[in-house]
């Protein structure tokens, strides 16, 4: 396993580095905005990356609420079913907002019960825990850059850095706040049930995003806005370059992501090796063993 | 032990005990009224705009005095080790906190009851709009504000910064319901243009949150 | 073309992000060997 991570290293350097030749040199140029709309090459990417990341942390946190009590876990598993089917069919149904198409959101719920079992079985118990840790703390990162590089691709293409009614972008800041909150809550908070707080944090974040984006979505209908990201159809070729990029950005965030994990589960180790050494005096030797059941996880 | 009894049991003791000491209601009302004439002396009340922007005013003013109000929330409970016995106790976490949510919107009310007259004078504001409406929205906006304030506060006992940890977190939730009040508030001000969605979206938004608080108190409340 | 200049300081700037991440997670990692080390004598 520990080989794999170098190996997987290299490939994805040169996954990025075969990106960035295709998003500077390869990609056609914009017949309205030059070559300064390359930036959406790293600004996309990374919002599907952010986005994706605090889905998963959703799912984590769910799931890690749920497996406290078995009456729970039961139902959960029958709850993310029926929730991934409900919304599957409803996106069909339900008239959406415009430049909302349906097999997106479709897409999304059929994830939930997908993703909530994938979760379930390999990353049981408190590698939850860890796995929710990991995702919203990655997930900021990459959260960031996209709030960075918007207003940076604005400015010269609107000549604003920024628009309130910009749906998206105004979203993925609320989203942003949401998860920064989450992460001090996990930083300052001495309670033993840091985790299970931090999990209820991040379901009423979720709970709460969708609202977001409505209630700018009708401001906006009621303040016209200039609309900064850009609606529409893309040029395949462009849509082509955009895949590359996200797929080499995937490949990083799991890198990331898998090095943020290992660094969390040595936390917890040194953690309860301290713990350990206070229980039992200084001057014994503790056997430090398997990660895991630490009852305080912050950072 | 039945839940509407222990949630107005333990309502009207709040009250009973918030209205003998009555210090931390009346310096809420004196900053309450400091916050609306700092706000006067800041953002022009003569100008020809002020109506498009009172609504935002009004609002931030109630957030901030909101927060005020909410940190002192379990501050009693927690001097005198009651949420102990609240746990060991078999009275259902959800009345405690349907009390405490409820304390707080008789509370914040009470607030905005003192500060929307203040803003009306300072600002001269007439509805151009339905003025009924603001009814709705100022009910559910705050028991937006009250609901999710209640529970974070309660998240935020045993954090370090305990009176920051508070609008930290609620801030961010809480956008919606802000976007809400303020475009709804201002929408009725200016008579532009219909409140009927924010209203909605108001109303679900405090469907949302207050099931998912009810849902998850439990878990706050076992937090030691 | 001023422009351009945005594309490259977007660039850069999401490369300067991520260095800064991974640099933070590198100098946590050695602390937190250097404290095992340390509780392992």
């Amino acid at each position: 396993m520990k080989r794999a991570f170098p190996i997987l290293a290299v490939f994805t350097a040169v996954l990025l580095a075969y990106a960035l030749y295709q998003a500077l040199v390869v990609a056609p140029t914009d017949a309205q905005q030059g070559d300064v709309y390359r930036i959406i090459y790293y600004h996309v990417p990374s919002a599907w990356t952010a986005f994706l990341l605090f889905f998963i942390n959703f799912i984590a946190s769910v799931q890690y609420l749920a497996d406290g009590k078995p009456t729970s876990k039961q139902a959960a598993k029958w709850i993310a079913v029926a929730v991934g089917v409900v919304g599957a069919v409803a996106a069909f149904v339900i008239p959406l907002p415009a430049g909302i198409r349906p097999s997106a959101i479709a897409t999304t719920f059929l994830a939930i019960p997908v993703f909530y079992f994938f979760l379930g079985k390999y990353f049981p118990g408190e590698k939850l825990d860890v796995l929710a840790v990991t995702t919203a703390e990655v997930g900021v990162v990459f959260c960031t850059i996209v709030l960075v590089t918007g207003p940076i691709w604005a400015r010269p293409v609107w000549g604003i850095w920024w628009a309130p009614g910009d749906i998206r972008l105004t979203s993925t800041l609320v989203l942003w706040l949401i998860y920064v909150s989450y992460l001090i809550l996990r930083r300052f908070s001495d309670s033993a049930q840091t985790q299970k707080l931090a999990a209820a944090l991040a379901v009423f974040g979720a709970l709460d995003v969708p609202l977001v984006y409505f209630s700018i979505w009708f401001f906006r209908t009621q303040h016209p806005q200039p609309v900064i990201g850009g609606g529409g159809s893309m040029d395949p070729k462009m849509l082509d370059v955009l895949m590359i990029s996200w797929t080499a950005f995937l490949f990083f965030a799991f890198l990331v992501c898998w090095s943020r994990y290992r660094l969390e589960i040595l936390r917890r180790e040194v953690e309860q090796a301290h713990a350990m050494q206070s229980l039992s005096g200084a001057g014994s030797n503790v056997a430090v063993s398997s990660p895991a059941l630490t009852s305080r996880g912050s950072q | 032990m039945n839940f509407r009894s222990v949630t107005l049991a333990t309502l009207a003791k709040d009250i009973r005990l918030e209205w003998r000491s009555k210090d931390a209601l009346n310096s809420m009302l004196f900053f309450s009224l400091l916050v609306v004439v700092i706000f006067s002396f800041s953002f022009d009340p003569l100008a020809e705009e002020s109506r498009h922007i009172a609504g935002g005013l009004i609002w931030v003013a109630i957030l901030f005095a909101a927060v005020v109000a909410l940190n002192q929330t379990w501050a009693r409970e927690l001097r005198n080790q009651v949420l102990d016995a609240y746990r060991v106790s078999p009275a259902p976490a959800n009345a405690l906190f349907l009390a405490k949510a409820i304390g707080n919107f008789i509370f914040v009310s009470v607030l905005e009851a003192l500060m929307t007259p203040l803003f009306i004078v300072f600002y001269n504001l007439r509805a151009l709009g339905p003025a009924w409406q603001l009814i709705p929205i100022a009910l559910l906006g705050t028991w937006a504000l009250v609901v999710n304030g209640t529970f974070f506060a309660a998240m935020s006992i045993r954090t370090r910064s305990r009176e920051i940890m508070l609008p930290l977190l609620l801030f961010p939730v809480s956008i919606p319901a802000v976007i809400g009040m303020v475009a709804g508030t201002t929408a009725i001000l200016t008579g532009d243009d219909p409140a009927h969605f924010w209203i909605i979206l108001l109303l679900t938004y405090d469907v949302v949150f207050t099931t998912a608080c009810l849902a998850l108190f439990e878990t706050v409340l076992q937090a030691e | 073309m001023n422009a351009i200049k945005f594309l490259y300081a977007a660039y850069i700037v999401t490369w300067l992000i991520h260095a800064l991440y991974l640099g933070s997670l590198v100098r946590r990692y050695k602390s937190l060997q250097k404290q095992l080390k340390e509780l392992g004598k």
